[in-house]
């Protein structure tokens, strides 16, 4: 099929599949990663990277298919196994303890020791200012993880990683909180390794990074391996149209609609990160009644967060949110929540659903005081009657609402989160990822759910790193990097390019609050 | 479960669903159990009067283990209920003994009503305290309840300087008598605390199904940032879990110093333990976000059928520890075990679909 089956190649999959309840997120996949090479993996967030990653690292078991090491075939059975077999990973999330010293990260589970006298804490921290240095990384390994910022962490991370000494090396997107600078080094690093025959797997979501790191690459959509190529013959619009595909989703069309008045509008909305600088930098909006304002941006460009802030999930945000024209005062969630606002939370098992509750509880949940008589009691018909019409309208497939949420696939317990969220009837509806993580067919009741709502006069501002999605569903599109909002784009106007480059712009200039 | 539909795999997922079925009524289960082999191996077991007497005992445990339920519901543990029932008993004691000296002459005497409300208010203030250290002070459960503990027992014991306040028959003048109506009284031949505990059960259990506040207990234990985003007002609803869990507490200081006339400062001691067993037995979950007012009171009829019983049967005190411990570790594996095969049919339900 490609030119892999050379002896260059270190590890192949062959058919890989993996099932996880409810989901595929990865099918019939064939890989291969060469030594000596940067082996680039690129697809659109839930394409299937991350899970194949962790196949490669032992984390995770395919379902099917196998996985051959050197020619030979081999199962992995933890991310222990993996690494004996030389094969180290830095993980998206990093996965660092904040309570140790940076040596000792560097060093867990493998800990420098001298017979039963204990640790040799100053040869670690000596071994593990080498590999720092070797990353430019200026910091002291006897500083506690969690008193340094995100970027650094990532760069301790990306030390670990090659302290194992690994033949393969998978980095996760490593430079989501790096500046340019620290990018620069990390590149150096990634080439001396190359040279030394390791071979690198690199992901990430920034095209120009992988244009200039990356020797092959390996696009994926839907779970799909679809294209494969030496990067010197490629551009970056090969990229997106890979990523994308010719086979357009199912997006609901877009109904014509009057757009009434100015529905929400946030001013000047901050919120301080916690290892300095500002998380959410400045962020000022507007929405009109019926128009679908959609958020693109990066993972870490601070959506989530602008969202939170508007919901009043965060104490010291600053800035203020109107509603319909007026400001809202209450600052805490449930006064946000009356005053017209609803939020559908990214994280849908952390933040969406109370996992013990059945479904039925799960949909009245943020809207008891709508059922209730003498003010204390709810009044049964009246909440089984708005959970038959949910359930009803945004066709959620439950077979008996009293079931436990969890006994659903995940496309329908979004459904139920945005269920939740339209009981409240709000004038606002907020939706962070509302694709993440569904099936295709849950995907288009989703955005079918969304046009409608629009086309009833709601507010709608979602975000999301899909570009097709970006593209087909908004009105207006809002580009977000960095904490700061670049650019607001009509839809007309907009073009697939444009957005890619204004969503790495908040990372061109070394970080300021370093 | 329903299994109805179902083609493939039938006997396996009806095989699965009866087990299921069974571990759910586990405490039903045992409740008979322990029912039916005191039946036939206690003498006069199943005597009226032996019935009245145990129910009164179990009534105490399971007015605390009620407010217990709640508060493992949402997540957290009151570990100071035994201390507030030997407060509230000293309260309720020295304000019917010694009223309220003021210091310059006179002392102020409440009639029997009034010493009541103000021993549940002495209940439901320690309650708000252990309250406000977990939501303002973001103290942790387990330790702010331990620290009430510690005060609460202290003032008990400095009220009376170690002493008991014996004859809490009360003056006429002063309309502090029949305080022994509530330990001692009758009603339809049922006891005054037995009826009280009907009264509050029912409301806990309607609270519980029926209302807001009981819904919201359920989401901030199952999920708490989840609850936060649906706009629940969480700290109120910890408030109000801690203040029931200490008004429940009071009523059983109540009921203990009238049935015994006399309040001592070490009464309640260890209680908490007793109440956090019913609850576990009557499959609330430690972890949060699962449990039931009527299991809370099977599981307390549980242990406290499984004491009362055993002494009858002249068994040692120290071997109905050990059976006692044994009996809530095996609810508590059964608990595990059920919520493994549920998922597993629940799973299998999903599979099946497609």
């Amino acid at each position: 099929m490609h030119p892999a089956d050379d002896d260059n190649c270190v590890l192949r999959l062959e058919d890989v599949t993996k099932v996880y309840s409810g989901i595929v997120a990865v099918r019939h996949a064939n890989l291969s990663l060469r030594r000596g090479a940067v082996n680039v993996l690129v697809g659109e967030n839930g394409a299937g990277k991350s899970t194949l990653m962790r196949i490669i690292a032992g984390v995770e078991k395919p379902s099917l298919g196998r996985i051959l090491l050197d020619g030979r075939e081999v199962e992995f059975h933890s991310p222990a196994d993996a690494q004996r077999h030389g094969i180290g990973m830095v993980f998206q999330e990093l996965n660092l303890f904040g309570n140790l010293s940076v040596a000792e990260n560097i060093f867990a589970t493998r800990e420098l020791t001298r017979g039963i006298r204990g640790i040799d804490h100053r040869a670690q921290i000596e071994r593990a200012t080498g590999f720092l240095d070797r990353l430019d990384a200026g910091i002291d390994a006897e500083t506690l993880v969690e008193d340094l910022p995100i970027g650094q962490q990532q760069l301790v991370e990306i030390a670990k990683a090659i302290s194992l000494d690994t033949r393969i090396l998978i980095l996760d997107e490593p430079t989501s909180a790096l500046s340019a600078a620290e990018v620069d080094v990390l590149f150096k690093v990634i080439r001396e390794l190359k040279a030394e025959g390791v071979a690198i797997v690199y992901i990430s979501h920034r095209l120009e990074e992988l244009m200039r790191i990356g020797d092959y690459i390996t696009v994926l959509r839907d779970g799909q391996i679809t294209g494969h190529a030496m990067v010197k013959d490629i551009d970056t619009r090969w990229i997106v149209r890979s990523m994308i595909g010719s086979d357009a989703k199912d997006f609901a069309k877009s109904v014509d609609h009057r757009l009434g008045q100015e529905a929400f509008r946030a001013e000047e909305v901050c919120l301080p990160r916690r290892t300095g600088g500002l998380a959410v930098d400045h962020v000022s909006i507007s929405v009109r009644a019926g128009e679908v304002l959609g958020i693109y941006g990066l993972m870490g460009a601070g959506r989530s967060e602008f969202f939170e802030c508007v919901m009043g999930q965060h104490p010291h945000s600053s800035g203020r949110v109107f509603v319909g024209g007026t400001e809202v005062g209450a600052s805490d969630t449930s006064g946000r929540i009356s005053a017209g606002l609803a939020l559908i939370p990214e994280d849908r098992q952390r933040e969406g659903l109370v996992q013990a509750l059945s479904i039925a509880s799960n949909l009245t949940l943020a809207s008891l005081d709508r059922f209730v008589r003498f003010g204390f009691h709810i009044v049964g018909a009246r909440e089984q009657a708005s959970i038959a019409a949910a359930i009803r309208d945004l066709s959620i497939k439950a077979p008996n609402p009293d079931f436990e949420v969890t006994s659903m696939s995940g496309g329908n317990q979004q459904k139920v989160v945005i269920g939740k969220a339209l009981m409240t009837k709000p004038k606002v509806l907020l939706m962070d990822e509302p694709s993440r993580g569904i099936d295709v067919g849950a995907k288009a009741d989703v955005f079918r759910t969304m046009r409608r709502l629009a086309g009833e006069g709601l507010a709608i501002l979602f975000s999301t790193s899909d570009l097709e999605e970006v593209m087909a569903l908004s009105d207006r599109i809002a580009v977000m990097s960095n904490g700061r909002l670049v650019t607001v784009i009509e839809r007309a106007d907009a073009t697939e390019e444009m957005i890619v480059k204004a969503s790495a712009e908040g990372h061109k200039t070394t970080r300021e609050h370093a | 479960m329903t299994t109805a539909t179902t083609t493939t795999n039938a006997t396996v997922a009806t095989s699965g669903s009866v087990l299921l079925t069974l571990m759910k009524l586990r405490t039903f289960i045992a409740l008979f159990a322990v029912i039916a082999f005191f039946s036939i191996f206690a003498p006069n077991f199943l005597s009226t009067a032996n019935l009245i007497l145990m129910s009164k005992h179990v009534a105490l445990n399971a007015f605390l283990a009620m407010g217990m339920t709640f508060v493992i519901i949402t997540g957290g543990i009151d570990l100071s209920v035994g201390s507030i029932v030997g407060l509230c008993g000293m309260v309720a004691g020295g304000l019917i003994l010694n009223g309220i000296d003021l210091q310059f002459g006179y002392t102020v005497y409440f009639n029997i009503v009034e010493v009541c409300l103000i021993t549940l208010a002495v209940g439901i203030v320690i309650g708000a305290v252990n309250g406000l250290l977990i939501t303002k002070l973001n103290v942790a459960p387990f330790i702010a309840t331990l620290g009430t503990l510690y005060v609460a027992r202290g003032f008990a014991l400095l009220s009376s300087g170690g002493q008991t306040f014996p004859n809490l028959v009360g003056k006429p003048e002063l309309a502090t008598t029949g305080f022994a109506f509530l330990g001692s009284g009758r009603l339809l031949g049922l006891p005054v605390s037995i009826w009280i505990l009907i009264v509050v059960a029912l409301a806990a259990a309607y609270v519980a199904r029926y209302t807001p506040i009981g819904r919201h207990i359920f989401a901030v234990g199952g999920n708490e940032r989840a609850a936060r985003m649906s706009g629940i007002r969480v700290d109120r609803v910890k408030m109000f879990v801690y203040m029931f869990s200490g008004f429940c507490a009071a009523i059983v200081g109540l009921v203990i110093s009238s049935e015994l006339m006399a309040s001592h400062p070490a009464t309640g001691n260890s209680f908490e333990l007793n109440a956090i067993a019913a609850a576990v037995l009557g499959g609330t979950s430690m972890s949060g976000g699962r449990g039931t007012i009527g299991g809370t009171i099977i599981g307390a009829f549980v242990i406290g059928i499984l004491s009362d019983g055993l002494v009858m049967m002249g068994i040692s005190s120290f071997w109905q520890m050990v059976i006692k411990g044994i009996v809530i570790i095996v609810a508590v594996v059964v608990d595990q075990a059920q919520r493994r095969l549920q998922q597993q049919v629940t799973l299998m339900q999903l599979a099946k679909k497609g």
